[in-house]
This record gives C-alpha cells, sequence and structure tokens, in this order.
C-alpha cells in the first residue's frame, strides 16, 4: 500500500500564494458579475411614479438613501417605499395613484424632509415659495378607445376631479355625427400644466381606468431640435441647438438626376 | 435573578436597545411618533439630528450622486457616535440582524453542529473586506449603491417600519446560512456594513480590556465570541482588544467567571 501511495510534492509558498491570489481574483469577478447583473436589473423599472420633486430616474436611484421619511411625511399615505417582492427598486418611494392619489397638498411635506435632495425642493419652488402646481410627476394619458366619454356617453368624472381644474384637463366639444343631436365632451390632457398627481385615475368611471398617470419620459414624445414652431418667436432659439447629419446611400452617391436617369437597378 | 442580571445584563440591554430601536421606527409610521423616524439608512431623532449610515452615503459617493449638507451632517454625527462607543456597537447593539445570526449561534451550540462540523471554517474573515471594495466598484460602474439594493440588513429594518413583503426570506436565508453553512457566516464573513464598523472601529474608544492575572483559561470566552479572532490575548497578554472586529457585544466580559474581562477606555497613549 505504501509503495503505490503517489507522493506529492508540497506547494510552494509562491505558488500557494499565486493561486490564492487567482482564487481571490476569480471569485470577485464571479460575484462582481451577479451582483452588477441583480442590480441591473431590479434597477430597470420605469413606469414607477416618483414623489413630487424627484430628481430624474437615474439621478434619483443614485441619491436616494431609502429611508422613508418622504412616507412618514405624506398625510394621505399616498406613498409607499419598495418592498421586498414589489418587483420595484427596492426601498425607494412610489406610489399608485389608483389606489392612492397625490393630493397635492400646498405645504408638500414630503419634499423637505428628504435629506439626500433625491425630492429637489427648488424644482417645486416658485418665487421663492413652495408650489404643488408645478410638480413633475407624471402625466395623465386618455385611453381614448375606452373612455366613455369618447363613446359619447356623458361622464367629466376626471375633469372634475383634477385639483386643476379646466386647466390640466380641458373639455372639447365636437359634435356627434351618429345621433346627429349630441355633443362628444372628451377630456383632454394639457401637458404643460398636469402634475400627475392621478386624481382623474383615482376617480376615472371605467373597470380598469381609462385615464391614467405615466412617467413623463415615458408618455412623452420628442420632436427633437429640427421641427421648430415658426409662429413662435422663442421656440426657435431651439434651431441653435440642432445639428445637421448627411447619410450617403447607394442611391444618393450621385446626383438625383443622374441616379434617376442611370436607371440601376431597375433593369 | 442576580445571576440572571449578572450573566446575561449586556445581553438584555442590547436587545432592549435592538427591538426599542426598531419600535420606534415602527411607531414614527403606524403611529406618527417622532422621536426617531425613518430607518437605519438615515433617521431624524427627535425630528431634528439627523443620522445617516455612512456606508450607504460612501457608495453612493462612489456611484457619483451629489451629496447634500444635511446628508453629510447624518454622516459626521453617526461616524462620531460609533467613534466613540466602538464602530461595530452597530452590530451588536442596533443592527437587527444580530438577533437572527445570534439566534442561529446559540442553536448551533446546542445542536453541536459546531462540534460535528469540526472548528475548520471554510471561509476567511477577510471576505468582508473584500464584498465592501466590491460593493463600492460596482456602485461606481453601475451608478447606483449597489450593496443598498441587495442589503438583507436594510430590507429587515425598512421592512419593519414600512412592511416587509418578502423580507423574512433575506431573514431565513440568514438564518440558516449562518445555521448550517458557515458559522458566524452573515456578520462575521459576509457582512460589508460590518467590514465597514470595523475598520472605523479600529481607532474607537471604548474596548474590551483583559487582565491575564485573573483569568484561569477557561476560554468560555472563545467559545461564545463571535469574532473570536480578537480574543487571541486570552490568558497571555493584559491587552485591551484592539481590533475593530470586536463588536463590543460584551458575551465574554458576561460569561468570564473570573472577572478578567471588562469594559474600559482604550489608552489614547500608548505606554
Amino acid at each position: 500500500m505504501s509503495q503505490t501511495k503517489i507522493k506529492r510534492e508540497p506547494i510552494s509558498d509562491r505558488r500557494k500564494f499565486i493561486l490564492n491570489m487567482a482564487r481571490g481574483a476569480g471569485l470577485a469577478t464571479m460575484g462582481g458579475f451577479i451582483w452588477s447583473a441583480y442590480v441591473d436589473e431590479v434597477t430597470a423599472s420605469s413606469l414607477l411614479l416618483r414623489p413630487p420633486g424627484a430628481i430624474n430616474e437615474s439621478d434619483f436611484l443614485k441619491t436616494c438613501i431609502k429611508c422613508g421619511l418622504c412616507v412618514l411625511a405624506c398625510p394621505y399615505n399616498t406613498l409607499l417605499l419598495a418592498k421586498a417582492g414589489d418587483n420595484k427598486p427596492l426601498g425607494t418611494p412610489y406610489f399608485v395613484p389608483r389606489d392612492m392619489p397625490c393630493y397635492m397638498c400646498p405645504t408638500i411635506p414630503c419634499v423637505p424632509v428628504c435629506p439626500t435632495g433625491a425630492l429637489d425642493e427648488k424644482s417645486v419652488t416658485k418665487n421663492e415659495k413652495l408650489d404643488i402646481n408645478i410638480a413633475d410627476m407624471g402625466i395623465a394619458v386618455v385611453d381614448q378607445s375606452n373612455c366613455i366619454a369618447f363613446w359619447g356617453i356623458q361622464c367629466d368624472a376626471c375633469y372634475r376631479a383634477c385639483p386643476l381644474l379646466g386647466v390640466a384637463i380641458t373639455i372639447e366639444y365636437s359634435k356627434n355625427e351618429r345621433t346627429g343631436k349630441h355633443a362628444f365632451m372628451k377630456p383632454v390632457v394639457q401637458s404643460e400644466s398636469c402634475t400627475g398627481c392621478g386624481m382623474c385615475e383615482r376617480a376615472c368611471v371605467t373597470e380598469k381606468a381609462a385615464i391614467f398617470v405615466l412617467p413623463r419620459e415615458v408618455a412623452l414624445g420628442k420632436a427633437g431640435d429640427h421641427y421648430i414652431k415658426g409662429w413662435d418667436k422663442n421656440d426657435e432659439k431651439r434651431l441653435e441647438n440642432a445639428s445637421s447629419k448627411t447619410t450617403t446611400t447607394e442611391i444618393s452617391k450621385e446626383t438625383a438626376v443622374d441616379s434617376l436617369n442611370d436607371g440601376k437597378g431597375l433593369y | 435573578m442576580a445571576t440572571l442580571w449578572n450573566n446575561y445584563r449586556y445581553l438584555i440591554l442590547r436587545r432592549v436597545t435592538q427591538i426599542g430601536l426598531m419600535l420606534l421606527y415602527f411607531g414614527a409610521n403606524a403611529w406618527g411618533w417622532s422621536l426617531l423616524m425613518g430607518n437605519l439608512s438615515s433617521s431624524k431623532i427627535l425630528g431634528l439630528i439627523p443620522m445617516s449610515d455612512p456606508f450607504a452615503v460612501l457608495q453612493m459617493f462612489a456611484a457619483g450622486a451629489i451629496l447634500s449638507a444635511d446628508l453629510l451632517l447624518g454622516v459626521a454625527v453617526a461616524v462620531i457616535f460609533y467613534f466613540i462607543v466602538g464602530g461595530r456597537a452597530f452590530c451588536s447593539w442596533v443592527c437587527p440582524v444580530n438577533i437572527i445570526t445570534d439566534s442561529a449561534n446559540f442553536l448551533r451550540r446546542k445542536l453541536g453542529i459546531d462540534r460535528a462540523q469540526g472548528f475548520r471554517q471554510p471561509a476567511s474573515r477577510n471576505l468582508r473586506y473584500w464584498v465592501l471594495g466590491m460593493s463600492l466598484v460596482i456602485s461606481a460602474i453601475m451608478g447606483v449603491a449597489a450593496f443598498e439594493f441587495i442589503s438583507p440588513i436594510s430590507m429587515v429594518h425598512r421592512g419593519i417600519a414600512f412592511g416587509l413583503g418578502f423580507g423574512w426570506a433575506a431573514m431565513l436565508v440568514i438564518f440558516l446560512f449562518d445555521l448550517f453553512v458557515l458559522k458566524d457566516g452573515w456578520c462575521g464573513h459576509v457582512c460589508p456594513l460590518g467590514g465597514f464598523y470595523s475598520l472605523l472601529g479600529s481607532f474607537s474608544f471604548i474596548r474590551v480590556l483583559h487582565s491575564q492575572e485573573k483569568c484561569t483559561l477557561c476560554m468560555k470566552c472563545k467559545t461564545v465570541c463571535p469574532e473570536h479572532q480578537v480574543l487571541h490575548m486570552i490568558g497571555k497578554e493584559s491587552l485591551s482588544v484592539t481590533s475593530g472586529e470586536c463588536t463590543n457585544c460584551a458575551r465574554c466580559i458576561e460569561v468570564c467567571e473570573d472577572d478578567a474581562l471588562g469594559f474600559s477606555i482604550r489608552k489614547l497613549v500608548k505606554k
């Protein structure tokens, strides 16, 4: 037995050190990738409504320390902290307007208590006074195919519920051609005034709300700096930011006339 | 009763502070108390004094967040406080996860799992400093406070104050890990917050002092200590426990029948 036993050379200290270092680095890399992938996944939720005054989402995720002081300050229990299992960025504050909208307190108690500046007091301050009406939590969107006002049934629940009555949601009248004698009274969201408080979503009478609040980055498009309201002097300033880019394709290599006369690719 | 107090006085006090603090946080959300608001990530004491988790803020800094003056003030309060009472006093006197890991440790001793597993530990206690470093690197790369998004500690203390959700699963995982996988696994090996407070505690004032002449080498202190490597001087030298990894939990002081261990103020000038 003792003769067949393989004698092992003891590992030298240097070799041991190098192996241990490699092991540590390998483990750290493995753990690091799993960790990063997880963090990337859990911070990816974009359909989240933040408290008033919240800075933009990527900075918010950096800056919010998840202490819940805004949640404590909210008198309506509107704000919630994301729990494990909510599938939202863990521990960050959000609200679900259909359950409990933001009641737009004039004193905005949730914002000044924020210790980190993730809720920025300046963004809801006008003329050195807090002004909830300039808050920017999201924007209401109307689903025109399921809003009963668009069917011609009279309903102005969202219009009446809006804290900026007649400003953030206006009613557009048009003739109901189907009956020939009635009017449509369609709610229209004015995007520059809507704060995204969600009172309309809460008030909506349909089974699943036909008017609902989405984050502005999600719901709004962007015209870009090429398209200018020519009738608006202030809007023309944006033209300065416009950049131009020329693309070259197979056809546009030559002039338009040449490439038409050439007829390449046609025959 | 007297022996109960003598043998468990610090343990009782620790549980009272741990549970009491959680109750204050819970009360702030449930009943509008204002003595202590927020959670262990950041709080307001009496609606006035801020206190913030310095490790969370360090990650935020690594992630590139702009740090507000309020936050830095809160960090200063916390750092000065733990600088005085011993960095990892946070771990044994405040952190609610300590109750979970202490229970696992207690069960390990009672069930004899320690003896079955032998004393060879498969992981290094320095792992926590690697995790600490990694959390800062990942914070910098991903642009968010990386540990805060996975921290079971935050899940527990935030969960107690604001609703637990699946946080109980995190508690169970830690309990089972400490019970069956690795002795003192979470608090003594992995937790980067503990690692952070270990570094902070290397300089703190209140320390455990050992008097070698009274020691009878019963080694009860080493059995009960969750960071037994810090007690290297037992029976050898009269020294204070200078390692920051000591949590100032005082279990060693309680189990010592020879009065060979006690709290002291660190000597600022070395002889």
